[in-house]
């Protein structure tokens, strides 16, 4: 018999070998993610840490960098993201809706389509460059919150379509038969039972896409925001009637990273421990909005079973 | 009794069509929505091509191509985009050097090798790690991987296109790695049974049935990869130097045309000057670099795509 039980053995010992050995590389590949990450944050920590104080967060920018805080880069943030929300949620959830319930298969649709992958792979500086033309010179919004809420707005809009369609789109025909079979209409249908049973999946990407756009800063830096800023705009809720101020939407502003960007470009040291504190802030902020979406979707995934 | 059905039936009839309208209507907005992505497309490209076109009148088409200068912001003015394109193409080609093998790894091992529960773990830190704002990237690039590099290689300057290559590589492994893995677990079980069956190991497995199978969706991972890298900003702004400098050594330091954008953006340039067009050309160029790509994979993908 020319078979050698001996060779074969070998040959079998050795495949595993090598399996084990790749077991090695593949850990140590998904190491370099996750110790990054790691080294990342301890870095931050360390650099940044001291800076870290109640001080930090209600000073405005200062050109000594003890006396610095973030106050108006944190309200900043908050007002575009406000704006950013308002203008991208609604118009990304009916997107993603239309595209899924109401659009006919022909070419309309599909160039759509296209529209919606392509631009979720251009670079976001492009939008920085969009708004410049467009809302800052073109329509005159000039240099605004309302001009860097838009921006943000049309950034991360594919994002939410893409995720309204995939929630709706794992929702079983059956609702919404039952639906019809009572009489209701398809904006009915889509209001009452389509919209609310996807509530999970596009919470989780309307999360996703706003802890994206709180620390994009290319686009921002594009529009022309400046990097000190030491007023907050108006307050959006005044003491008079009627209350409510849009004078806000007008003023200038700065942001989260913009701020860090430009404690970052300066070469004292006491400066860089600003950006690694502001580095701390930020990214605490987004870790915590992703780690909600990361949950929300494990939750949803779970809890229903059509 | 007659004309009291019918008024009730006409009121039916108004009421249904006032639903009719109103479903219309609603249609409508919920289109117009929907197609708020051709118009911001449309923008986009009316935008870039308007201002560049204003650019071009002042700068020979020839010289931008041609010169191996970019110099706007000096008296002694060169038009060339090739040192923007250079520093883009090398930031870009590190980054790749290091997220293509690591995240075609990461995937190999996620989608065969790892059980349920290091994959269910593994993801979401891999999903953390792209959701980190790139601005931070750029202060781990400048103030924590180029010192660590200086101290492997001494001579390397504080601002280079090493560094901020690999920071953008780590970023672009989560990318990489989750849309190849995918498409390898679309890969359908019988092919690996029918491996198994033949006596092949899982490595065995993985890179001989697996890998092939999946080609499409890997290739269309790496070009993901390559677009994130080439539209990097705030890591190169921060880290690599802003000089444009034509040369392919990432030692050097160096501009992209991203990096370029933000430098003339921070300051203050009027509207309409010759500074503000030429970040419209170079974005542009930014712009149909990624096309280019993007077109590159779609075709790649056709090519490779198996049927199973």
């Amino acid at each position: 018999m020319a078979y050698d039980a001996q060779a074969v053995r070998r040959l079998v010992r050795r495949g595993k070998q090598w399996d084990k050995v790749f077991v090695i590389i593949g850990l140590l590949c998904l190491m370099v993610g996750v110790l990054t990450l790691a080294v990342l944050l301890a870095g931050l920590v360390h650099d940044g840490a001291g800076r870290l104080n109640w001080d930090f967060f209600s000073n405005f920018p200062s050109r000594r960098a003890a006396r610095a805080g973030i106050l108006s880069a944190l309200v900043g943030s908050s007002l575009v993201m406000l704006v950013t929300a308002l203008a991208a949620i609604p118009l990304g959830i009916a997107a993603g809706v239309y595209l899924e319930e109401y659009a006919r298969r022909n070419w309309v649709t599909e160039i759509i389509e296209i529209n919606v992958t392509n631009l979720a792979g251009v670079p976001s500086i492009v939008y920085g460059l969009l708004a410049l033309g467009l809302f800052v010179y073109g329509l005159g919004l000039g240099q605004s919150i309302l001009t860097a809420g838009l921006t943000l707005a049309l950034l991360i809009l594919p994002v939410i379509i893409v995720s309204t369609r995939e929630a709706i789109r794992a929702i079983p025909g059956s609702i919404r038969e039952g639906a019809y079979a009572l009489g209701s209409t398809r904006w009915q249908t889509v209001r009452d039972h389509v919209v609310p049973y996807s509530t999970g999946g596009i919470l989780t990407g309307v999360i996703i896409g706003l802890a994206r756009a709180i620390g994009e800063t290319a686009p921002i830096i594009t529009i022309g925001a400046l990097t000190f800023i030491a007023f907050l705009p108006p307050a959006p809720v005044t003491g008079d009637f009627p209350f409510i101020s849009f004078e806000w939407l007008t003023s200038p502003f700065t942001v989260m990273p913009i701020q860090m960007f430009n404690w970052l470009s300066r070469p004292q040291v006491a400066f860089q421990e600003n950006a690694a504190a502001a580095g701390m802030v930020l990214v605490v902020m987004t870790l915590v909005m992703n780690a909600a979406a990361i949950w929300l979707r494990v939750r949803y995934r779970k809890r229903i079973k059509w | 009794m007659n004309t009291a059905s019918t008024a009730i039936q006409s009121d039916r009839f108004s009421h249904r069509a006032l639903r009719h309208w109103g479903e219309r209507l609603i249609e409508g907005l919920l289109f117009l929505a929907a197609f708020s992505a051709v118009a911001v497309t449309v923008a986009i490209i009316g935008i870039l091509f308007y201002e560049s076109l204003s650019f071009f009148e002042h700068v020979p088409l020839r010289d931008f191509l041609t010169d191996t200068q970019w110099t706007i912001m000096f008296a002694d003015k060169h038009y060339g985009i090739a040192p923007l394109v250079a520093g883009t193409l090398t930031t870009t080609g590190v980054a790749l050097l290091l997220a293509v093998p690591v995240g075609t790894v990461t995937a190999i091992y996620l989608s065969e090798f790892a059980g349920y529960r290091t994959r269910e773990i593994v993801k979401p830190v891999l999903e953390l790690l792209a959701g980190i704002p790139t601005v931070v990237f750029g202060y781990f690039a400048l103030l924590m991987v180029t010192p660590a590099l200086q101290w492997f290689m001494p001579d390397l300057p504080g601002f280079n296109m090493l560094g901020p290559g690999l920071v953008i590589g780590i970023m672009i492994i989560p990318y990489v790695s989750s849309v190849a893995e995918d498409a390898m677990r679309a890969v359908p079980m019988h092919m690996r049974e029918g491996s198994y069956a033949m006596g092949a190991t899982r490595l065995q497995t993985a890179l001989k049935v697996v890998m092939p199978a999946a080609t499409s969706g890997v290739v269309a991972a790496y070009i993901l990869g390559i677009s994130r890298a080439i539209g990097e900003t705030m890591v190169v702004a921060v880290a690599a130097g802003q000089q444009p400098n034509f040369t392919f050594d990432p030692r050097e330091s160096g501009a992209t045309i991203t990096a370029y954008i933000v430098q003339v953006a921070l300051g203050d340039l009027p509207h309409g000057s010759l500074e503000y067009q030429s970040i419209f050309a170079a974005g542009l160029v930014l712009v149909l670099m990624t096309l280019l790509f993007n077109v590159l994979g779609h075709l790649v993908r056709k090519r490779f795509r198996e049927a199973y």
